[in-house]
């Protein structure tokens, strides 16, 4: 097999998800098109332990590892997607343009004057 | 007879992750994500990682669509289709990953456009396992920490305040 052909899938890939992070709106499909650009450096890895065969498996073994970090990264990103609907009503990454949470800010406000 | 597999599993994945990103009803986008997931498993397979596809499919269709799907249910995602899904500037995304394909592309060609791959059968379950404890033992653990310190981050940000 060509090595070529699982890099030019990872390159699609990798773009689709650029596509999807840029053009969505809603912040649970921009979690979805990270996974599909991990997606694609986990592709690349496989391949190029595939083509270098060390012995270590070290393609795969990080393979496994971005997985592992693609599992956390999911969890953590939907805990954040669900507090901001608990504050905000609505999930749309466009609209949600505040950096710190309305209610700090006040406090903060109160306590300097 | 791997790169048959290889060449149909690719041509899947990239059909079903196009739909991902433009669907307009998001549930669908979220089941078409099992499609490309699994898509991508099966090119592990073609390029003999077992062990890898295998957990390819554990983790990411079992358990982090399950999580993208629970996900969409707390947030009351309308399961009609919604045209405002992708926002006015997608040409302009478009032309982004157009460019950014083209140059990676290239790139990937003129670098590795000769070289070829056989893969032979070392992504057992067995050879992975002995390369984590034999040579990754320590990036292993450090992952676990990772994993423990997510965990208690997402707890932490779940829970609410006691003035609510």
């Amino acid at each position: 097999m060509p090595l070529i052909l699982p890099l030019l899938l990872a390159v699609l890939l990798f773009c689709i998800g650029v596509y999807g992070v840029l053009a969505r709106r809603n912040a649970i499909t921009l979690l979805m098109s990270f996974e599909l650009m991990l997606n694609a450096v986990n592709l690349n890895l496989v391949a190029f332990d595939a083509w270098r065969l060390d012995g270590l498996a070290t393609g795969q073994t990080l393979a496994v590892f971005v997985i592992t970090l693609a599992a956390a990264e999911i969890g953590l990103g939907l805990a954040i997607v669900l507090l901001l609907f608990r504050g905000h009503g609505h999930v749309d990454a466009d609209a949600a343009r505040d950096l710190v949470e309305q209610d700090a800010t006040e406090q903060r406000k109160g306590a300097a004057t | 007879m791997t790169t048959a597999l290889f060449c149909v599993a690719g041509a899947v994945a990239v059909v079903a992750s196009v739909i991902v990103v433009t669907s307009r009803r998001i549930v669908h986008a979220a089941l078409w994500l099992v499609v490309a997931l699994g898509a991508v498993a099966g090119c592990f397979g073609a390029l003999h990682a077992e062990f890898v596809a295998l957990v390819q499919i554990l983790v990411y269709v079992g358990a982090i669509v399950v999580l993208v799907l629970f996900a969409l249910m707390l947030t009351k995602a309308p399961t009609n289709p919604l045209p405002t899904l992708t926002s006015g500037r997608s040409p302009f995304a478009a032309a982004i990953a157009a460019a950014l394909a083209l140059l990676l592309g290239t790139g990937v060609v003129l670098a590795f456009g000769n070289e070829k791959v056989d893969p032979v059968p070392d992504g057992s379950a067995e050879a992975v396992g002995t390369a984590v404890f034999k040579t990754w033992v320590l990036p292993f653990e450090v992952l676990s920490v990772l994993l423990l310190a997510a965990l208690i981050g997402a707890i932490a940000l779940s829970q609410r305040k006691k003035e609510d």
